[in-house]
């Protein structure tokens, strides 16, 4: 089967010249759980901006469920790559939550009664049905990470690709979070801090430093491996 | 610490709450149109409006009392129209001395000073009433109602939904720089009030006022910055969701005919006030 | 604190029904205008960018400090939109500001909106950034070029458009011009001088940290500028020349006001159905006043009893 994810000898420097990412290879398989992890400033947003265009490769290429990641192919990129950011703030952007989950399937052209489907759907997935009429602002930071997956969701990506989505929740949050990402189908590329969770939940593991792709393997071997961990920064705590 | 306090919103089992928000806008815009274009001096329409602006009150639910305060917040704006009472030409009712002048209130100035302050405190009292009873989203919807482009209300979706994010982010900013000054030894930090906060305190200590100000510019400035990445962070999150550039919205469900009913029964009630109006004291 | 009442911002009541509907026309002119030429400048950012920005003011509003006499300085923001997005963004952003500021907080009236856009979102906006600019020119080359011409552009922005609040006041007849311009005018030539400061203030951390914002945004003024320049001209001469004119003639004003029919003075009635007096000493305009006392107050009973009932019926079905 196709790979959803094929990244080939990805350079990345940004304007000002800082060289963000490093001839960097990376194939992820349909239904495949793959965790990404590694120090501040490693490249793991930036590499993750490039998988649906939002950031373009000074050199190498990178592919989407076969589609070569280009100005034409964006709207279907984007449909299958479910990017879920840092801060559900800047995910969250419509007045309401409804509003929120219903803008992917707006943009990717569906006719009103479909949209609502999918927002139940979505919206169901995640466990926040009845938040459906709610304001953004008066949620809690767990149910907006929800409801930020939910707005990915409802776009029925083959792939979620979330950044650091553990962070910032208390233990109960978190629990619940996690829970979630356990139930849900789609294949998912986490770059996350959180070693724990990337050792319940998540199969395998690439480490990035620097720019580079240092490790590339199972999450048992890796995260026992503790001379790699220290040398990258990182901890299971 | 969240400033939910800022929107006024507030939810009720009430009529109002639950009337459309397209006919809302429309009454409300219609009643303070109405308001404005009755004559000065149209004693019994000014009670008819009051009347109908404080039965809507009622039936909201909100609390005649709750409504009034707001819009007593309105009022000192009514100083701008005070020299009204002496400056419209009449017969003369009292003659007011204010140090070397002698100022003489007018009958008519009085006529349409006291005129001016009921049209302000009447059409307050209604713009009070249709923001505690509509949420903002709905409010949006009636925009798009009555034609407004879909850009124009784009924008105001997103500006009122970081409202909230990016006032945490300046009370932040605040608490900050209040905790500073204190340390900073400024003679005009010396003391336990902040030196930003109250001018009283601190206004005459020399260059304070430029340092304040300094000091708020570069609170702007960071404020401003950080808006700027986040509607980069925020463009990135649209763009990752199929964002081409074009506004789209969900399409607008009809308008019962009940709420075509209440509107058109309100305009046209408000017609006939202001027919009404024109004719007997226009 | 949180929450002042703005001087500038005209309530309902205040403005007579011709004045305000012109300014309302006027100002959906322009706003059509910058609806067009936003999207040509910012272009799929827009939306994000001007919403952002638009909030970033309202919060910025917050930011208070004390100016000398006590009266609280607070941000308009005209001059830093209009800087750093150019010109025709800031009319859309401040719109929105005024607009919500309208709608939601009641600071300035609904009707009166027209007015309020018309003086802050395009007169504030279209002066400074002629300001700007101008100055700009002349100091651009120095250090203290970006807040000088930054502090010049956020002092005169406020200043022009307080007159410009002041002459559609007395245009009203609701505060004639010799009193209206100078409070006015002196007020915020007041508070003009925090917008200018927390305007320098505001671009120097910017220029700082992200000098291409700066650039950004006067690449955006640039295109099509010439326009935008010469329209803040006019406007920042023609208010500041009429408005000593009208303070000197402040019968001259309300005449010509009257003239054109702009004022609500009472013209008289069309009809004179009810004679002056119907009982001796009694006017028919007090039975009149009475008569609506009365039927106002039965309507008001009437929804007050419903209301009461419609709250009783529904605790009894919760209970």
């Amino acid at each position: 089967m196709e790979p959803i994810i094929q990244v080939k000898n990805l350079s990345f420097a940004y304007p000002d010249g800082q060289q963000a990412l490093r001839d960097v290879s990376l194939t992820v398989a349909p239904g495949e759980k793959v965790a990404l992890v590694g120090p501040n400033g490693a490249g793991k947003s930036t590499l993750m901006l490039h998988l649906n265009g939002i950031l373009h490769p000074t050199s190498g290429a990178v592919r989407v469920i076969g589609l070569d990641v280009r100005d034409g192919n964006l709207p279907r990129v984007r449909g299958a790559v479910g990017l879920v950011f840092q801060d559900p703030d800047d995910q969250l952007f419509s007045p309401r939550v409804f509003d929120d989950v219903a803008f992917g399937p707006i943009y990717q052209g569906l006719r009103p009664a479909e949209v609502r489907e999918r927002v139940s759907a979505a919206l169901e997935a995640v466990h926040m049905g009845h938040m459906v009429e709610r304001v953004s602002h008066h949620l809690s930071t767990g149910e907006k990470k929800r409801i930020a997956m939910a707005t990915v969701l409802a776009m029925e990506p083959a792939i979620l690709v979330l950044d650091e989505p553990t962070a910032g929740l208390d233990p109960r949050a978190r629990r619940g979070l996690i829970h979630l990402l356990r139930e849900l189908p789609q294949a998912m590329l986490i770059a996350s801090h959180d070693l724990r969770m990337v050792q319940e939940l998540l199969p395998r593991t690439v480490v990035m430093d620097n720019g580079v792709i240092v490790a590339d393997g199972a999450t048992p071997e890796i995260l026992s491996d503790a001379a790699l961990l220290e040398a990258h920064g990182l901890e299971v705590y | 610490m969240h400033i939910s306090f800022l929107d006024p919103y507030q939810p009720r089992p009430s009529l109002i709450h639950r009337l459309d928000a397209r006919v809302k806008l429309v009454l409300a815009l219609a009643f303070i149109l109405a308001t404005a274009l009755a004559p000065a001096g149209a004693w019994p329409i000014y009670v008819l409006l009051f009347a109908l602006v404080l039965a809507v009150e009622i039936l909201s639910e909100l609390g005649v009392g709750h409504v009034l305060r707001r819009a007593a917040l309105a009022l000192p704006f009514a100083l701008a129209a005070l020299p009204v009472l002496f400056t419209v030409p009449g017969p003369a009712l009292l003659t007011v001395p204010i140090g070397p002048w002698d100022l003489t209130i007018t009958g008519p100035g009085l006529e349409r000073f006291v005129s001016i302050l009921l049209k302000s405190w009447i059409s307050v009292q209604m713009a009070i009433v249709l923001a505690a009873s509509t949420p903002f989203p709905e409010l949006l919807m009636a925009m798009r109602a009555i034609r407004i482009p879909r850009l124009l209300v784009a924008v105001f979706g997103l500006m009122w939904r970081y409202l909230f994010v990016l006032a945490d982010e300046a009370l932040r900013l605040l608490r900050a720089r209040s905790a500073r000054s204190g340390l900073l030894g400024q003679p005009a930090a010396r003391g336990s009030r902040a030196a930003g906060e109250t001018g009283r305190s601190a206004g005459k200590v020399g260059g304070s006022i430029a340092w304040r100000a300094r000091v708020t510019g570069g609170m702007a400035g960071s404020l401003f910055l950080r808006s700027f990445e986040r509607a980069d962070r925020i463009y990135a999150a649209m763009a990752a969701r199929g964002y081409d550039g074009e506004v789209r919205a969900f399409p607008l469900p009809p308008i019962s005919p009940v709420a075509w009913g209440v509107l058109v029964g309100g305009v046209s009630l408000l017609g006939m006030l202001t027919l009404f109006g024109y004719v007997f004291w226009g | 604190m949180l929450y002042a009442p703005k001087p500038m911002h005209i309530p309902d009541g205040f403005l007579s029904v011709p004045v305000a509907v012109a300014l309302w026309l006027i100002a959906i002119a322009v706003i059509a205008v910058a609806l067009k030429r936003a999207s040509k400048d910012l272009g799929e950012r827009q939306v994000p960018l001007m919403g952002v920005l638009a909030a970033c003011i309202f919060a910025g509003q917050m930011l208070n400090f004390a100016v000398a006499g006590g009266t609280s300085g607070h941000l308009l923001g005209a001059a830093l939109a209009a800087i750093l997005l150019g010109p025709w963004a800031a009319v859309l952003v401040l719109t929105t500001v005024v607009g919500v500021q309208a709608l939601i907080f009641q600071d300035g009236g609904l009707l009166a909106l027209g007015a309020n856009i018309f003086n802050m979102a395009v007169v504030g906006v279209f002066v400074a950034s002629f300001a700007y600019r101008t100055v700009q020119r002349l100091v651009g080359r120095s250090r203290w070029g970006v807040p000088i011409s930054g502090f010049a552009a956020g002092w005169l922005s406020v200043f022009i458009a307080s007159l410009a609040a002041a002459l559609e006041l007395a245009l009203s007849g609701t505060s004639p011009a010799n009193v209206a311009v100078p409070a006015m005018g002196g007020i915020h030539a007041l508070i003009g001088i925090g917008e200018g400061l927390i305007t320098a203030g505001a671009l120097a951390v910017i220029a700082a940290a992200r000098p291409d914002l700066l650039r950004q945004g006067q690449a955006q003024a640039a295109i099509g500028g010439r326009a935008v320049w010469v329209g803040g001209l006019v406007i920042a001469l023609g208010l500041a020349v009429a408005s000593p004119l009208a303070s000197a003639h402040p019968d001259g004003l309300e005449w010509v006001a009257g003239q054109h029919g702009f004022l609500d003075a009472a013209q008289g009635p069309i009809f004179k159905i009810i004679p002056d007096y119907l009982l001796p000493g009694v006017s028919n305009q007090a039975l009149a006043t009475i008569m609506a006392g009365v039927i106002g107050a039965l309507i008001v009973a009437a929804v007050a009893l419903a209301v009461a009932y419609t709250r009783r019926s529904r605790g009894s079905e919760a209970g």
